[in-house]
């Protein structure tokens, strides 16, 4: 081992000379490595949320509400069949089961003819049938349809909010069967951006029912096809919000709208709207058929607005007015524009680091790394002289090299990360430490240098290899199980071992074997 | 230039001779973890526990009795410590199970009662489900290193070094929750990392001292199983000094200047590395003798007709 191949030394030095060279631009500020041209190394680390300070927002997406919706329809498609033009087949027991549906025929007789017209109706869904008794269920690949189209919609939604809210590289990404992460650095206080990420956002124009009186309402009975829903806004005499009568049936849909604009309506805030042709068509007929009749709009099942239509719709244009601030006015018209959440939203996890503990950590960081390599380069010089210094450069180069790699691979350096790179510092040195400690012994139980050279490297690698080894499973697992800031210590842990026991085993080596041969000592200074 | 040599040459240290105390010390100290940790229970972080955490700066001097009646009023069951310096402060708060959307109300709800006079240096808020998705994941994590290491050496090695290496593992990883339990040190997924991080330590450290084991048994065939071992730890002993002290050094640089957050970590890891350096030495070694380890033919057993008794 004290005889490298003239291609390998190039190697050596060719991929020293590349970590140097792709951890530079860390050393530049932010405006000035964005510059560089794109083939010269110019990415920098990035920083994760608890360094650069920002939001962490894990966010679960309701999917059982969505497949609900689904099995209804299922029901709605199970009734349709079973009234075909040829004449009604009696049924009873049709119901939503955990996650299907089921019916039973009355009629003995009916059934070969229900099993026909249900297994048409319910093409690609699981079809068992017991005597009288039929259950409908979707495939595992429908369910998983069905949840991956409702979180992929959520996903596109969020997006759509986050993008107009303009804020500065938004990370957005599905995690999971049913949640979605959103990452935004910069981020101090996430509140607003939360609200607005989880508002369902659903907008329906519905008539208020006018037979209903105010005793009515206040003892809260109301005829059917109605429902007593809150204002937003409005507080009433007792102190608790007022309440509309609005007849469930909806008129015209938020989904239909195409624009929405804050604006200024008799210098107060407003929202203002507009429909596609097909919703323009529909508001226009029933304002047509209500002139003079209050109407409700209703956001989330809470009433905004509740004018008398005082004309006719037709243009398809409109003004939703009510107690609006500027914010408001933009916020609404961003959810409109936006499109409403097919299911709600829940945030079940949330970490924010806010700029000042942002700063202080990576400061923190950073005088841990320098202190600990100061003291760490300082005792392998006293303890192993020469041979120490250079251990030392290959220390310089295998910290370079992990910065290289995190820059390039673009992998996220958390603050636990640097504790990783401090650990790195003091495990590194133990490669080295195993190849000198043989050499010394070699060399004392009578070797002559290169012999007790070649025979400390060539007993000292298979330890290295199983002793480094054993601590990278360690750091994979910690990839595998870990998330977040957790992760980025496992990756700089992990990275860590590979570039120093590169840095050991080849680049020492070449220093110290070109060393012998150069000077040619009796005696290795060791 | 005189070099320093920490480790004199040739040191003869008998450490197999205090072997039955040192496992005796140890099976009382794993003991006494175990009872600490079923007794008081470990100081678990909102990562596991669920929970809300907020870490507050004040213009001056923290005033925690003015803040903790700003927010007594909530009827939270907050809890207010000081943090680092004295104008940090740490609000917990436990986990409200009412429905997923709780907690966020509750965020918004001591945001607004503290008022605009705090900085808010971080804010943390784990649900019920992550929380428990986090201790899931953890134990799994140590439990499969634990495993994989097991694993791993048994391929390198035979068998007995397989149990030896994974006992001395498991007794790192037991005594290292014992003094989290013990000090009442919060335990939350850095604390994993770092046990995880001891484990990947104190393997690599009893896989050197293993390595020269399974030379010796090959060189000196017929070296009585106690002083083969001594020899062998005498022989990595400098090396194990001086890579246990760099590492050390680095650890106490990030225990020091590290800052806050992570000190709970730094301080495993201190622990870890001592605990971890003790039990390759007598935990892993010893163990060897007490499973039989045959070697060439020549039968070992325990210890009971050897010659000369050290």
């Amino acid at each position: 081992m004290v005889y490298i191949a003239r291609w390998k030394v190039v190697l050596i030095l060719l991929l020293s000379i590349l970590g140097l060279a792709f951890a530079t631009p860390n050393a530049l500020k932010r405006e000035v490595a964005d510059a560089l041209p794109a083939w010269l190394p110019h990415k920098q680390v990035s920083l994760g949320l608890d360094l650069q300070g920002g939001s962490y927002l894990l966010i679960e997406v309701k999917v059982e509400d969505a497949i609900r919706e689904r099995l209804n329809s299922l029901i709605d498609s199970i009734r349709d069949a079973l009234t075909p033009r040829g004449g009604r087949i009696g049924y009873t027991g049709l119901q939503r089961i955990q996650n299907g549906a089921t019916v039973t025929i009355r009629n003995e007789a009916d059934v070969s003819r229900a099993r026909e017209l249900l297994r048409s109706a319910t093409q690609g869904f699981d079809f068992e049938s017991d005597g009288r008794r039929f259950v409908i269920r979707p495939t595992e690949q429908m369910t998983r349809e069905w949840r991956s189209a409702v979180v992929e919609q959520s996903l596109e939604i969020i997006r759509r909010r986050i993008d107009e809210l303009g804020l500065r590289e938004p990370d957005i990404q599905r995690q999971g069967q049913d949640r979605i992460l959103v990452q935004l650095p910069g981020v101090g206080n996430p509140q607003e951006i939360k609200d607005i990420i989880g508002k369902t956002a659903k907008m329906t124009f519905h008539l208020l029912d006018e037979s209903a009186s105010q005793q009515d309402v206040a003892g809260g009975r109301v005829p059917p096809g109605t429902v007593l829903m809150p204002s937003d806004s409005e507080i009433g005499p007792d102190g608790k919000p007022v309440m509309y009568p609005v007849r469930t049936r909806v008129m015209v849909s938020g989904e239909t709208l195409v624009d929405a604009q804050p604006t200024i309506e008799q210098g107060r805030p407003v929202v203002s709207f507009r429909f596609d042709s097909l919703g323009a068509r529909r508001f226009g007929d029933a304002t047509r058929r209500n002139v003079g009749k209050p109407f409700a709009i209703v956001l989330d099942n809470k009433v905004i607005s509740a004018p008398v239509i005082r004309e006719p719709i037709l243009g398809g244009n409109g003004i939703i007015s009510g107690n609006f601030t500027t914010e408001s006015a933009r916020h609404l018209s961003l959810l409109l524009r936006s499109g409403a959440l097919p299911v709600p939203l829940t945030f079940v996890e949330e970490r924010t680091v806010g700029p000042g503990l942002g700063a202080d950590s990576i400061r923190a960081g950073a005088i841990a790394c320098i202190i600990g390599l100061v003291a760490v380069v300082v005792f392998m010089g006293l303890v192993y002289g020469l041979f120490g210094v250079f251990a030392n450069i290959a220390l310089f180069v295998n910290l370079a090299s992990i910065l290289a790699l995190l820059s390039v691979l673009q992998a996220t350096l958390t603050l636990p990360g640097i504790a990783g790179i401090v650990l790195t510092i003091g495990m590194a040195v133990d490669a080295n430490v195993l190849i000198f400690e043989r050499i010394r012994e070699e060399q004392r139980a009578g070797r002559t240098p290169i012999s007790a050279m070649d025979a400390g490297y060539q007993r000292a690698f298979s330890t290295i290899i199983d002793a480094n080894l054993t601590t990278l499973i360690a750091g994979i697992l910690l990839y595998i199980f870990g998330s977040g800031p957790v992760r980025g210590f496992a990756v700089t842990l992990s990275i860590g071992i590979v570039t120093s026991m590169f840095s050991a085993i080849m680049l020492t080596r070449l220093m110290t074997v070109h060393w012998l041969r150069r000077m040619k000592p009796k005696v290795l200074p060791i | 230039m005189r070099l320093v040599n920490f480790v004199p040459i040739g040191t003869r240290i008998d450490f197999m001779r205090f072997r039955r105390y040192a496992l005796m010390f140890s099976a009382v100290m794993c003991a006494l973890s175990i009872a600490l940790f079923a007794v008081r229970g470990l100081n678990f972080g909102i990562d596991f526990r669920g929970g809300i955490l907020i870490e507050v700066r004040t213009q001056g001097p923290a005033d925690i009795g003015a803040l903790r009646g700003k927010l007594e009023g909530l009827g939270l069951g907050a809890q207010l410590q000081g943090f680092g310096a004295d104008t940090d402060v740490l609000i917990r708060i436990q986990r409200q199970d009412e429905g997923e959307g709780a907690q966020e109300a509750v965020v918004k709800r001591v945001r607004d009662a503290l008022g605009s006079g705090v900085e808010y240096r971080r804010v943390e808020s784990v649900g019920p489900k992550v929380s428990g998705e986090l201790i899931e994941a953890g134990t799994e994590a140590v439990i499969l290193a634990l495993l994989a290491m097991l694993i791993y050496i048994w391929f390198r090695f035979e068998w007995q070094f397989g149990v030896g290496g994974v006992v001395a593992l498991a007794h790192d990883v037991i005594l290292t929750i014992g003094v989290f339990a013990a000090l009442g040190l919060e335990f939350n997924l850095t604390t994993v990392a770092a046990i995880l991080t001891i484990a990947g330590y104190s393997i690599n450290d009893t896989v050197v001292v293993y390595d020269r084991v399974r030379e010796n048994l090959r060189k000196y065939k017929t070296m009585p199983l106690d002083d083969l071992l001594n020899l062998s730890l005498n022989e990595t002993l400098s090396r194990t000094i001086l890579t246990s002290g760099t590492t050390l050094i680095a650890v106490f640089s990030l225990y020091i200047f590290g800052g806050p957050v992570i000190s709970g970590f730094s301080f495993a890891m201190i622990w870890g590395i001592c605990v971890g350096t003790y039990s390759s030495i007598y935990i892993a070694t010893p163990l060897l003798i007490h499973m039989n380890l045959r070697r060439s033919g020549v039968a070992e057993d325990g210890g009971e007709t050897r010659t000369a008794e050290s």
